[in-house]
């Protein structure tokens, strides 16, 4: 079954133009959640961060665990979106923008952490290297100015990527409207006119962008990962650290694309676009990074265990017989034992049986930076200063906010941009149905003079 | 005048000598304006103690005996805590110390993390001194505030007021004439710091000692903290 270039304009425009009195519903009780996590934070910011469970030795808890997850997370969209279109995977085409949307969010959710989590954090513009009166710079050997620079010059890259091929969507957004949102589109779509030369212009600088930011994606997560690594601590001072942390950070970035793709599928009804076909080949890809990131455990662990060294061992046994076993055995459930049945098995990599598997990887990865952390912190070399950490209401209550403010902003962001790529849809769907003889030169060229004759 | 050969900050801890009377812990807290914290928070675990006593116990019941070490900052020369940090308020001065600047620390206890030693502390919240509790504040340190990382400085207050003084008399820095506050309350003189720089003095004399040894050298800290290895216990029937 195929659709009809206005029927696909008409579907995926709806959303912004529909809005049913169930979304501000939920923009209320998302909204109210932020709002709570903000008021914990001024509350924090008020009376000290004593009000959260960190302490002595676990300087770092919740907070960096979710700085860690939330930049994971943020590997789903620009990397695997800009992987799919490099290799021109086809089923890719209605993928790709959610992906994006999640990577700028969840970067931004992601990189309020290192600032809320200061003891200080109205201190926090002293990371950017600008001339001061203190004629002193930021700290360059420190893996946190390091981190300042990769997530910064990341969310740069990745605002580029999901707004160049939106571009062409929003100029038709205004072709579609008037009054202010004609206005407002207007500016948004920098002058879009459709011209054989913009065509060029946006695929050159889709495809730059495409290939720049695989790089930058990688980087930002092994940066991240040597927060840990190069500090001397038990179980952090390891060089696996990096990949392990990127290929984690894919693993779950997947998972959280499944579960947002099967949200928009139902909420916004766009069963005919988001077919279990994607859901399947996701799910396969899913199942790969559930192998490599089994891989990476075993092989992190065995060198461990088989290295003998005291410090370390310390730290082993307590996640994996000791105070956080049940913790670290959930995780291997959630990352694992749960997804890889469901995903290996054709007939359980339904839309469902993905979206439970998500779930689990979105749990697991949650708490496998957790158990990074907190007993590697727990447990440093003398016995004497050994500790232990519980969270406060008060990081709960950030943590819960952060959730519910991903959602709002994806919610949000549904109703302003069309959420599947309506061009490139447009693109694909022309090139199967093969009504331009030329479809086979390239899509530069069918994409040139596409545009004007469908919006009519 | 012949530039003069720089100093080199250093203690020496008589493991023999040790009785784990704890005056150390409580000059360090009257000289360095250390709050305290109180009973709830300190059974969290955020006691601020920048000189501690660590207690380990040995053998079986009657049989047991407590082995005592006095830990504070060990001012390593390669020291982990001071290129993590992203504001140089960790930072190694010239002398050898590792040094902190509370007016430059953000918070992010990134150095603490990466201390093996678990010698930073932090400031949970603002720190509060009951009248009269507030008189006995030692004018020559500065009082942290919330979210900022500190820890034992060497007394290093007392480092340059004692060369203040020298100067003033117009002669060189002898040895003994800085005394941190532990090294001065210590009743069986456990703790003796000086300059390892200079061969005289008695730390670097302590310091040749065959006894001699370093807290978690394997790590390659360098710690400026000499131990002098507990031997009394060798004597008679265990060898």
């Amino acid at each position: 079954m195929e659709k009809s270039p206005n029927q696909i304009t008409e579907d995926l425009l709806r959303p912004l133009f529909q809005t049913s009195g169930r979304f501000f519903a939920v923009v209320a009780i998302l909204g109210a959640f932020v709002v709570a996590a903000f008021s914990a934070f001024m509350y924090q910011g008020y009376t000290g961060i004593g009000v959260w469970g960190i302490r002595r030795p676990v300087f770092w808890a919740f907070d960096i665990t979710n700085f860690v997850f939330w930049i994971g997370i943020s590997h789903a969209g620009t990397l695997i979106s800009a992987i799919l279109r490099l290799a021109n995977a086809t089923w890719r085409r209605p993928v790709t923008r959610c992906a994006e949307v999640i990577t700028v969010f969840a970067l931004s959710i992601g990189a309020m952490f290192p600032i809320i989590h200061l003891g200080r954090p109205w201190l926090a513009f002293w990371l950017i290297p600008y001339a001061s009166e203190r004629q002193i710079w930021p700290n360059f050997r420190s893996p946190l100015v390091w981190d300042f620079f990769a997530i910064n010059t990341y969310l740069i890259g990745s605002v580029a990527f999901l707004t160049l091929p939106i571009i062409p969507d929003w100029a038709l957004v205004r072709d579609k409207t008037s009054g202010w949102r004609k206005r407002v589109y207007g500016i948004l779509s920098l002058g879009w006119r459709g011209t054989p030369k913009q065509w060029s212009r946006l695929e050159t600088a889709m495809h730059i962008m495409a290939i720049a930011i695989i790089p930058v994606a990688v980087s930002v997560h092994t940066i991240v990962s040597w927060d840990f690594a190069m500090a001397p601590v038990p179980m952090w001072h390891s060089t696996i650290f990096g990949p392990y942390f990127v290929a984690g950070a894919i693993f779950s970035g997947i998972a959280a694309l499944i579960i947002a793709m099967a949200c928009l599928r139902k909420l916004l009804h766009l069963e005919d676009y988001l077919k279990p076909v994607h859901f399947d080949s996701l799910g396969k890809l899913l199942l790969m990074m559930s192998l490599l990131w089994f891989y990476f455990v075993f092989a992190e662990r065995l060198t461990v265990w088989y290295g003998n060294e005291p410090s370390e061992m310390a730290v082993f046994w307590t996640t994996q017989q000791g105070a956080y076993a049940p913790l670290f055995w959930t995780m291997v459930f959630c990352n694992f034992l749960l997804p890889f049945p469901i995903l290996a098995i054709k007939r359980l990599r339904t839309i469902a049986g993905t979206v439970i598997a998500s779930m689990g990887v979105v749990m697991g990865m949650w708490l496998e930076r957790f158990l990074i952390i907190v007993p590697s912190l727990s447990h440093k070399y003398v016995p004497y200063s050994w500790g232990t950490y519980r969270p406060t209401w008060v990081e709960i209550t950030i943590m819960t906010g952060t959730f519910a403010g991903m959602a709002l902003l994806y919610a949000l962001f549904s109703k302003a941009v069309p959420i599947i790529s309506i061009w490139e849809l447009k693109v694909g769907f022309q090139k199967k149905s093969g009504v331009r003889s030329q479809a086979a030169t390239g899509q530069r060229e069918l994409t040139t003079g596409l545009e004007p004759k469908l919006e009519t | 005048m012949e530039p003069k050969p720089q100093k080199k900050w250093a203690m020496v801890v008589d493991l023999d000598r040790c009785m784990g009377c704890e005056a150390c812990v409580v000059a360090c807290h009257a000289e360095n304006n250390i709050p305290t914290v109180g009973e709830e928070q300190a059974a969290m675990g955020r006691a601020m103690h920048w000189m501690r006593v660590e207690r380990y116990y040995e053998g079986e019941f009657p049989d047991v005996r407590v082995k005592f070490i006095p830990v504070f900052c060990q001012q390593c020369a390669a020291a982990p805590c001071e290129p993590v940090c992203p504001t140089y308020a960790s930072y190694h001065t010239a002398e050898g110390l590792n040094g902190q600047v509370y007016n430059r620390c953000i918070g992010t206890r990134y150095c603490a993390n990466a201390c093996p030693y678990n010698l930073r502390f932090f400031n949970f919240y603002n720190p509060v001194w009951e009248k009269p509790l507030h008189l006995q504040l030692n004018p020559d340190v500065s009082v942290r505030e919330v979210g900022v990382m500190e820890k034992c400085t060497f007394c290093v207050q007392r480092i340059k007021g004692a060369e203040i003084a020298a100067r003033a008399e117009k002669r060189e820095l002898k040895d003994g004439d800085v005394q941190p506050a532990c090294a001065q309350s210590c009743p069986p003189k456990a703790l003796v710091f000086g300059d390892l720089n200079d061969p005289k003095s008695e730390v670097s004399r302590l310091a040749r000692s065959n006894r001699a040894t370093r807290l978690l050298e394997e790590l390659g800290t360098k710690p400026s903290v000499i131990y002098l290895r507990r031997e009394s216990w060798n004597d008679g029937k265990e060898s």
